[in-house]
């Protein structure tokens, strides 16, 4: 067998059991919550017990997986792109953007009630993802689209800083917004219902889509810009396809769960520590895995201090960081850095 | 809960039951129809006998009786909160949870608190609720376990993400964020509607406050008025602003905050403006007041120098920044404060003989 025929067996054995793995864990999901295992017992004669069980815990379980699988592909999708192993979702600006978005519509919501009713249809969710999508949108147009990685970087950062400033500013003016900026910030799956669900797996579906299909522009571009170029890839049309799957992929992920930090950064790492894979296959094992890291620390978070709950994001930095430095300083050991 | 369903409402619920086909049009109207079609067809039979009146009458009397009982939802709850939505309530809730400790303590002070089944872990007051479950914030309420409850409502702010979630889930919510007195006031009126009580009850508990405010202002002797007040929120510093509803009841008393309202209710102030201001009394929480007069230029301020600061532990500072039923108790910690820490004003120093 080849080197390359066993990468592959390999990466296709990793994403068979990170997909028991995740079953495993849905159905785990299914049982861990305040009221406990009862739920699942009562189902069946409760009505009450059975929404728990089926509009409750269900949809953010597979919600929590569905956002760790969006930030997992969005990691790979920066990594590649800008050929960074610190690239993560939120690069571009995303994170802030939504941050600010969400602030906004706290504010308004105080100012008027009109601003309130036109704005309960919209939703923190939907402000959340116009932000992050106004976010990129300005890095792009800051960075002149997208043919300069690092102006395209730069630009991002700066969008981010910017952003988050003015989002904290907000919050600054008006204090009483403070504590649901802070909840927002922190993550949770908590609010994940059913059709947050379906957008995010339609999300999903798409940018992994997308993503498979682009792959190669990525392969290509590991070899460097000017080899990409002269195998003959339409270079820029193809990145700002993948920088619009970043995007969607981040917002979708963000405005319906908040900031969850490291799954996306993350992610790809774990991935690139088992097998040295194509991009395509890198994409597809990072969103499993961040999928998977995300609804075990989902779990967690609800379990540990049950009846009460982490918020799921301080969780996933706290355990993320140090599991990637316990990887980082193994791999030393081993043959230098991963 | 069954004491509550006797007589007129059970029967009107036995009637909700089946669904009223005619939308809009009420059963009182309906009686009136009803009746004067048996008068049309009393006349018409040209019945006026003896037989007919008392059968009649008590055709009436049912009717009426009926048309009293049904037109309880008409007036029963439909109400829009602070986000603008429109909530109705088919009756009135009996398994309500409260997320806002403001609201929680509305509830209970209209004397409705049996009907709490779970508050948020801020809510402290009254002690009766101390053994209800505690769901989480206001902001990261445990969805699950509200929804374990099977509340009828809801109460909780605006800011929170979680209402979307639990309508979704088919619960009904209602939000509602008092900020100043008169919000107070509506709020009480709101909650009292909501809970299907009497509008006179919220008014009595309005009038009951508005009373001991009343009171209150009266008693603070002339030489504790016209002080300047910094009132702390929190560290940040964060203060009361005249146009806070700290500010208004400070206004009540007679003394005045240091901020203005221009600032907004509760703006993060530069220390050096404190400094500048040199207010005449400081309130402040316990936990804010450690280190005060470390801050930079802060021991230099007279209140500080005069020790002119009246500090809160938190039982009393919960009162104090809550927007809720409890603002005369909040007035009379704050009257207690001036009385104590003003300053003797010239212009009303005592006259001797």
């Amino acid at each position: 067998m080849s080197p390359a025929a066993r990468a592959h067996h390999r990466a296709a054995w990793l994403a068979a059991g990170l997909l028991a793995l995740a079953a495993l864990l849905l159905a785990t999901g299914a049982g861990v919550g305040s009221t406990g295992l009862q739920s699942i017992w009562r189902a069946l004669d409760d009505a009450t017990a059975r929404q728990i069980v089926l509009d409750i815990r269900l949809p953010r379980t597979l919600g929590a997986w569905l956002a760790g699988a969006l930030l997992g592909l969005a990691g790979a999708v920066a990594q590649g792109l800008f050929r960074n192993p610190l690239a993560d979702p939120f690069l571009l600006g995303s994170a802030s953007g939504a941050s600010l978005g969400v602030a906004l519509a706290l504010v308004l919501f105080g100012v008027s009630p009109l601003a309130a009713s036109w704005l309960s249809a919209l939703g923190l969710t939907g402000a959340a993802f116009l932000g992050a999508m106004a976010a990129v949108l300005l890095t792009l147009a800051l960075a002149r689209g997208v043919q300069h990685t690092l102006r395209l970087l730069l630009a991002g950062v700066i969008v981010g800083v910017v952003l988050g400033a003015l989002g904290s500013l907000v919050t600054l003016l008006v204090p009483e917004t403070l504590p649901a900026m802070q909840a927002f910030m922190l993550g949770s799956t908590g609010f994940v219902g059913w059709p947050a669900c379906g957008l995010m797996a339609g999300a999903l579906t798409l940018c992994l889509a997308l993503a498979w299909a682009l792959s190669p522009v990525l392969d290509g571009l590991t070899l460097g810009e000017a080899t990409a170029r002269s195998l003959g890839l339409p270079l820029a049309p193809l990145r700002l396809a993948l920088v619009g799957v970043m995007a969607l992929a981040t917002g979708a992920a963000v405005a319906q769960t908040g900031l969850i930090a490291f799954v996306g950064l993350a992610s790809p790492h774990l991935v690139r520590s088992v097998v040295k894979t194509t991009h395509g296959r890198l994409m597809l094992l990072s969103a499993l895995t961040g999928g998977t890291l995300l609804l075990a620390a989902d779990i967690l978070a609800r379990a540990w201090i049950a009846p009460q709950e982490l918020p799921v994001g301080v969780l996933t930095a706290v355990l993320g960081g140090g599991y990637l430095l316990w990887l980082m300083h193994r791999g030393r050991g081993q043959r230098g850095a991963p | 809960m069954v004491e509550r369903e006797a007589g007129c409402k059970a029967s009107h619920q036995a009637i909700s039951k089946k669904k009223w086909p005619f939308p809009g049009v009420e059963w009182s109207l309906l009686a009136i129809l009803f009746d004067d079609g048996l008068a049309a067809w009393r006349t018409r039979t040209g019945g006026s006998g003896r037989l007919m009146r008392p059968m009649r009458d008590w055709g009436v009397w049912l009717i009426a009786c009926l048309a009293v009982c049904a037109s309880v939802p008409a007036l029963a709850v439909q109400i829009t909160d602070d986000r603008g939505v429109t909530v109705t309530l088919g009756a009135p809730p009996q398994r309500i949870v409260s997320l806002l400790p403001s609201l929680t303590e509305t509830v209970c002070e209209l004397g409705q608190c049996q009907r709490l089944v779970g508050v948020d872990r801020y809510s402290n007051w009254p002690a009766s609720i101390g053994k209800l479950p505690r769901l989480g914030g206001g902001l990261d309420p445990n969805i699950e376990a509200v929804v374990a409850l099977k509340p009828d409502l809801v109460l909780l702010a605006t800011s929170t993400r979680a209402a979307q979630r639990l309508e979704a889930l088919g619960i009904k919510v209602v939000a509602l964020e008092p900020r100043s007195l008169a919000d107070v006031r509506q709020v009480l009126a709101q909650v009292a509607q909501v809970l299907g009580l009497p509008d006179t009850d919220g008014q009595r508990v309005w009038l009951r406050i508005e009373t001991a405010l009343g009171t209150i202002s009266q008693s603070i002797p002339p030489r504790s008025r016209g002080a300047s007040v910094y009132f702390e929120v929190s560290s940040g510093p964060y203060a009361a602003s005249e146009g806070s509803f700290i500010g208004e009841m400070l206004a009540r008393l007679g003394s005045r905050s240091v901020v203005p309202a221009s600032m907004g209710p509760f703006p993060k102030l530069n220390p050096e403006f404190v400094v500048r201001a040199d207010p005449d009394v400081i309130m402040i929480g316990d936990e804010n007041f450690a280190g005060l007069g470390a801050r930079p230029g802060w021991a230099g301020m007279r209140a500080v120098r005069e020790q002119r600061i009246c500090v809160f532990p938190p039982a009393q500072a919960d009162i104090l920044v809550r927007a809720g039923p409890r603002m005369a108790e909040a007035a009379r910690l704050m009257a207690g404060c001036l009385a104590t820490a003003a300053p003797r004003l010239p212009t009303v120093a005592p006259t001797r003989q």
